[in-house]
């Protein structure tokens, strides 16, 4: 699937400061050799299992299944992973490669906070510093995951450049890696940035395909017909597809956040509004103005609220491999309040923009067809900006 | 023999970058000239880019305020329709990929050949990215100026050897900024580059007093300052010509000590 230099069809590169370049070629080096290291994938695997809580569960949602009345609801349970979302299957990863190639300092950039306490949650555990780069706006919207990040020894530096949001975080993460590099390791959140950065995420993430490949031909005895995740840089979601990739049957669906709307300037649905452009280390669709400026985004969700999208998902997108549909904001909350009433689970307000879409699919569809949304994190984060939402001024 | 060589024709040369549009276009133009008659020898006009990530804290201000003040790619074409009436000296485009790459590459490059501009430099293209724009600078007699950092090692002769203009060299780890001191063995890597090149090299990134100049200049064939400067246009706004090219007579002085 990756051509040389991580080029997905025109997508990917590295188009990245001279700086940088001895450090991503070192890493892909190490990656290269580790991943096919089975001393490496066992550590890793343990870590997973025992310290993560892997595999995670494949819920049959019953009563939003009869709910919707069509296709029966299977949600992939990565909020019952250690540090509540997918982000620490590739910190973990990543972590123990850094660790491997003699590095000792961790940097991440974090949007809703989830990569940012992964990441600390890793450092602690594998004796590592920490920093985290988290945009002035973030910093406010997920209060508590900041005083998370803070207790486990990371140091967190608001980032108030730009928009202050997660773009902002990710140039400040790169500006600050420029500047030391030798003992340093950027545990980049996404599989997005420059070539490896893409691939070694999406590797590590695959995961969840795996799992759900194996849990539902256990369960079903058959493939899904649809994986639903959200996208905002696209971890989650290619770990939810990559396995399903060259089954065509399956349907890949991604949830990009429309915020208060594709056709607002207050979105952040880059396949839907963006074109192509060059930024952050790769080739992919950015939104942005006429003359190439980075426009700023907005979502209610920190973790989607990104002016752009990994150089895969470009890829499956301009090849029809995968569809990308936009939730805004009201749908994403409305879904946010449903599964917690309907199963008892409060999803993330990330994931309650795949949620979302599985409303509007499920019913079409008969109740011989499967359908697996990726429940990406859990939603205790969101409670206090959802209540604000509501018109509720409740304190964390 | 391209525009740029020229800079480096008459001894060691001295290099200043400005924002464009920071506050606004009419100061860039009279900044541009002061500089030129106070002897810069190259000039880069950077185009401001939301996201900037290779610079520091000076320059991501300017490129704030230029935005905001409304730059435009197209605005900043005719400013240098205009400079170029009557400034003889080389002049470049500091800039990020996607601002060459959302307008079209062919029409931004063809543009820039039609007007008076000399080559680009572009920090988030390394060696390994050239090919997105290094065939059609070519197409227009336009110089694609490599980067080379502390970091690079190996991979400078290579980057020497395929260089046009001359060699960028980034006299630190970081972003852009003044500096107190440079660390950097920056003799070994104009040794490597000379080795694979005939073309000049000049080093930036850190550079704010004479002095600095001058012990940068005397190990290289010139010196870029950019911060220091756009620190002037900062303090000085409408204002700040007079004292930029004060500013550049006293580095150029410290340049020419090295000569």
């Amino acid at each position: 699937m990756t051509n040389p230099r991580g080029r997905f069809g025109v997508h990917g590169g590295q188009y990245i400061p001279e700086t940088l370049m001895n450090a991503v070629i070192e890493l892909e080096a190490a990656y290269d050799h580790y991943k096919n290291d089975p001393a490496f994938q066992a550590e890793l695997t343990a870590l997973l299992n025992d310290y993560a809580g892997r595999p995670s569960r494949l819920y049959f949602a019953e009563k939003v299944t009869r709910d919707l009345g069509g296709a029966r609801v299977y949600l992939k349970r990565e909020d019952l992973n250690h540090t509540g979302a997918h982000k620490i299957n590739n910190v973990l990863g990543q972590a123990l490669l850094a660790k491997k190639m003699g590095k000792t300092r961790l940097i991440a950039e974090t949007g809703a906070g989830q990569h940012g306490v992964a990441t600390a949650t890793a450092a602690a555990l594998l004796d590592m510093e920490c920093v985290v780069f988290m945009g002035e706006e973030d910093t406010k919207r997920q209060a508590l995951n900041v005083y998370k990040m803070r207790l486990l020894g990371a140091r967190v530096v608001p980032v108030t450049s730009g928009t202050a949001t997660l773009k902002d975080a990710v140039s400040e993460a790169m500006r600050e890696w420029t500047s030391r590099i030798a003992d340093t390791h950027y545990c980049l959140g996404s599989v997005m940035g420059p070539h490896p950065f893409p691939t070694i995420v999406r590797d590590f993430q695959a995961v969840i395909s795996r799992e759900i490949r194996e849990q539902l031909l256990a369960l079903e005895g058959r493939l899904p017909d649809a994986v639903i995740a959200c996208v905002g840089g696209g971890s989650n979601a290619i770990g939810a597809f990559y396995h399903f990739i060259d089954d065509p049957s399956v349907r890949l669906i991604g949830c990009e956040a429309a915020g208060r709307g594709i056709d607002t300037p207050e979105t952040a649905a880059t396949i839907s509004t963006g074109r192509l452009g060059i930024f952050h280390g790769m080739k992919s669709y950015f939104c942005q103005d006429e003359f190439g400026q980075i426009a700023p985004v907005y979502s209610i969700s920190a973790g989607l609220d990104y002016p752009g999208i990994g150089p895969e998902h470009a890829w499956l997108h301009d090849v029809g491999r995968a569809e990308y549909v936009a939730v805004t904001d009201d749908e994403a909350v409305e879904a946010f309040e449903y599964l917690s009433r309907m199963e008892g689970i409060i999803p993330a307000i990330e994931s309650a923009h795949a949620l979302a879409c599985a409303r509007r699919l499920a019913p079409t569809l008969g109740p011989d067809k499967i359908v697996v949304v990726n429940l990406s994190g859990r939603g205790d984060k969101d409670c206090a900006a959802i209540a604000r939402y509501r018109g509720e001024d409740i304190h964390e | 023999m391209s525009n740029i060589a020229k800079a480096f024709q008459s001894g060691k040369a001295f290099i200043a970058f400005i924002t464009c549009g920071d506050p606004d276009l009419e100061t860039t133009a009279k900044a541009v000239r002061a500089m030129a008659e106070a002897g810069a020898d190259l000039i880069e006009l950077g185009i401001p880019f939301s996201d900037p990530t290779a610079e520091g804290p000076v320059i991501q201000a300017a490129n704030v305020r230029a935005l905001r003040a409304g730059t435009t790619t197209e605005k900043i074409f005719s400013l240098v329709r205009d400079l170029r009436r009557d400034v003889a000296v080389p002049m470049v485009f500091m800039t990020y990929a996607n601002v060459v790459y959302s307008y079209g590459a062919e029409a931004f490059l063809s543009t820039c050949a039609k007007i008076g501009i000399d080559g680009l430099i572009l920090p988030d293209i390394p060696y390994e990215e050239r090919a997105e724009f290094q065939p059609l600078c070519a197409r227009y007699d336009l110089d694609l100026v490599p980067l080379v950092a502390p970091t690079s090692a190996d991979r400078i002769a290579r980057i020497a050897r395929e260089a046009s203009g001359f060699v960028y060299i980034v006299s630190s780890l970081g972003v852009t900024g003044v500096r107190q001191s440079i660390t950097t063995d920056i003799g070994a890597m104009v040794h490597l580059i000379r080795e694979n090149t005939a073309l000049p090299c000049a080093v930036g990134f850190g550079i704010s007093t004479p002095e600095q100049a001058r012990d940068m200049a005397a190990l290289a064939d010139g010196a870029i300052v950019g911060s220091a400067i756009v620190k002037l246009m900062a303090e000085h706004g409408r204002e700040a010509a007079p004292y930029v090219a004060d500013y550049v007579r006293r580095m150029k002085d410290g340049v020419r000590q090295a000569d």
